[in-house]
């Protein structure tokens, strides 16, 4: 079938397998590696990118599901060179070891800000409770969420005054 | 790597032109809301289908969570996390959220539907407790109209549902009695996972006596939408933890689970009747001062 979404801004046009999933669409059809593919079974959330806005798990998503929506993957976060707050978070305060489920993380993370500029603690661990980290035991990761959340609340206030 | 079989994609634009697919394309065909039940099964090979009819598209018509009156009127396409955040919805029934906060993961809430939990008919699937516990009724749309199921009836095993190979389930209504309230709880090993056991029960308190109960109950055996015989017990009864305790043993008899990696038989029965007494207990508490 004919595939056409809107990927990072820019709309492509495939031909796919209906079968072919969200994670393997964007992996290897497009070769945005960036999302990362683990469990196959909605447990882990490495493979969460945005679909009309909102974090899904793409190894549960058909790329067929996709089509005329909008995606955006962590290749999207920085601005040119300029990291977005959540990447410089991670970088900041330890946010990733080995990486793996790093891409996920941040774009539960940067759903979650958008939402919620200031969340807390809790509210960090709820938003990722769905997404396993083997290395950090998590508490780098909500700190790095939290560093990004100071660090824009702050710039909010600077450029208000 | 799971890789679903292949199959033809369709995409619905209205629920008639799902039906109309449905109808043309025969028992080869299956609708697919969220796809978090859906698609693991597949990706598992454990369901034979030809094509797949993706209702997204829908939810403009079927995503509403409309509180009247005397009813709650939730579309089959409104997904878990509108359940959990609907303000409306949290003043009419706060069953809903209290579960929904304990559905899955947020993400996983992104996608699933009430539609889809219910047709999943996984005996396992809060939703149906919630929905059993609170007397709701299904309506089920075919090529020839409308026909109204209530949740008692709506399972016919796990897996299994009234919905027939050409008709989808477009709505769950909810009656909302003056004196009534509700409560679930849910026990699970860690964050968003399935229940060892999970209960919700809704009770309605006039004059001090209890007019109306159901216990609806998920993970603790094959068919527990609705707790037979309890609702009989309750009912004219004045509401005092001899009652509960009463009722909790009916829960533990009536529900048959199965030993497995989440806990032994015996814990899961102990569950249900201890979750169906501190339901009761809450829901009853949540009555007074209504009506
Ligand atoms: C990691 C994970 C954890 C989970 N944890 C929990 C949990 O703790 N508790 C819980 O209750 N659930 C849990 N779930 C299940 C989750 O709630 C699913 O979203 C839900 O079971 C199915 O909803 P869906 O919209 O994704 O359905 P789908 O997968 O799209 O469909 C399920 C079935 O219903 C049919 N169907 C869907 N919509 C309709 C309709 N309108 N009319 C007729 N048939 C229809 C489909 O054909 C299919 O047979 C979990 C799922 C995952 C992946
Ligand atoms: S690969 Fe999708 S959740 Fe693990
Ligand atoms: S950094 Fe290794 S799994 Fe999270």
């Amino acid at each position: 079938m004919r595939l056409t979404t809107t990927v990072n801004g820019e709309e492509v046009t495939r031909e796919v397998e209906g079968r072919l999933l969200l994670v393997h669409f964007l992996r290897d059809h497009l070769g945005l590696t960036g999302t990362h593919w683990g469990c196959d079974t909605s447990n882990c959330g490495t493979c969460v990118v945005w679909m009309d806005g909102e974090p899904v798990k793409s190894c549960t998503v058909l790329a067929a599901m996709a089509g005329g929506r909008e995606v955006r993957t962590v290749e999207d976060l920085a601005d040119g060179d300029r990291l977005d707050p959540v990447q410089q978070g991670f970088m900041e305060c330890h946010g990733l070891q080995c990486g793996f489920c790093t891409p996920g993380m941040m774009m539960t993370a940067r759903a979650l800000l958008d939402r919620n500029p200031d969340p807390s603690e809790g509210e960090v661990r709820e938003a990722i409770s769905g997404q396993i980290c083997r290395c950090t035991g998590y508490s780098t990761i909500v700190r790095s969420v939290r560093w990004a959340a100071e660090h824009e609340c702050a710039e909010r206030e600077e450029a208000s005054s | 790597m799971q890789v679903p079989a292949p199959f033809e994609y369709e995409r619905a634009t209205s629920v008639d032109h799902a039906i109309g697919l449905l109808g043309r394309l025969g028992g080869s065909a299956r609708l697919v809301a969220g796809g978090h039940s859906l698609l693991p099964m597949m990706k598992l090979r454990l369901t034979d289908l030809e094509y797949l009819i993706d209702i997204n598209d829908l939810h403009a018509d079927l995503g509403h969570v409309r509180v009247e009156r005397d009813e709650v009127r939730i579309g089959a396409m409104v997904r878990h996390r509108e359940l959990l955040e609907s303000a409306e919805l949290a003043r009419a029934l706060p069953v809903f959220a209290e579960a929904e906060r304990v559905i899955a993961d947020p993400v996983v809430r992104n996608r699933g539907t009430i539609g889809g939990s219910l047709c999943q008919a996984d005996p396992s699937e809060d939703l149906s407790a919630v929905c059993g516990a609170l007397d709701a009724v299904c309506v089920i749309r075919g090529a020839d109209g409308e026909r109204l199921v209530p949740m008692d009836g709506f399972h016919r095993g796990p897996y299994e549902t009234a919905v027939g190979p050409d008709e989808m389930l477009t709505e769950v209504r909810i009656p909302l009695h003056p004196g009534g309230s509700s409560a679930f709880e849910k026990v699970e090993r860690r964050a968003g996972d399935w229940a060892v056991a999970s209960v919700a029960a809704a009770v309605q308190v006039e004059d001090g006596l209890i007019t109306g109960a159901r216990v609806g109950m998920a993970a603790v055996g094959p068919d527990t939408v609705t707790v037979p015989g309890l609702s009989e017990a309750l009912r004219g009864q004045r509401p005092s933890e001899e009652l509960y305790t009463h009722a909790a043993e009916i829960a533990a008899r009536a529900c048959d689970p199965a030993t497995d990696t989440r806990g032994s038989a015996d814990y899961k029965r102990h569950l249900a009747g201890e979750l169906t007494r501190r339901t009761l207990r809450r829901a009853v508490a949540g009555t007074e001062g209504k009506a």
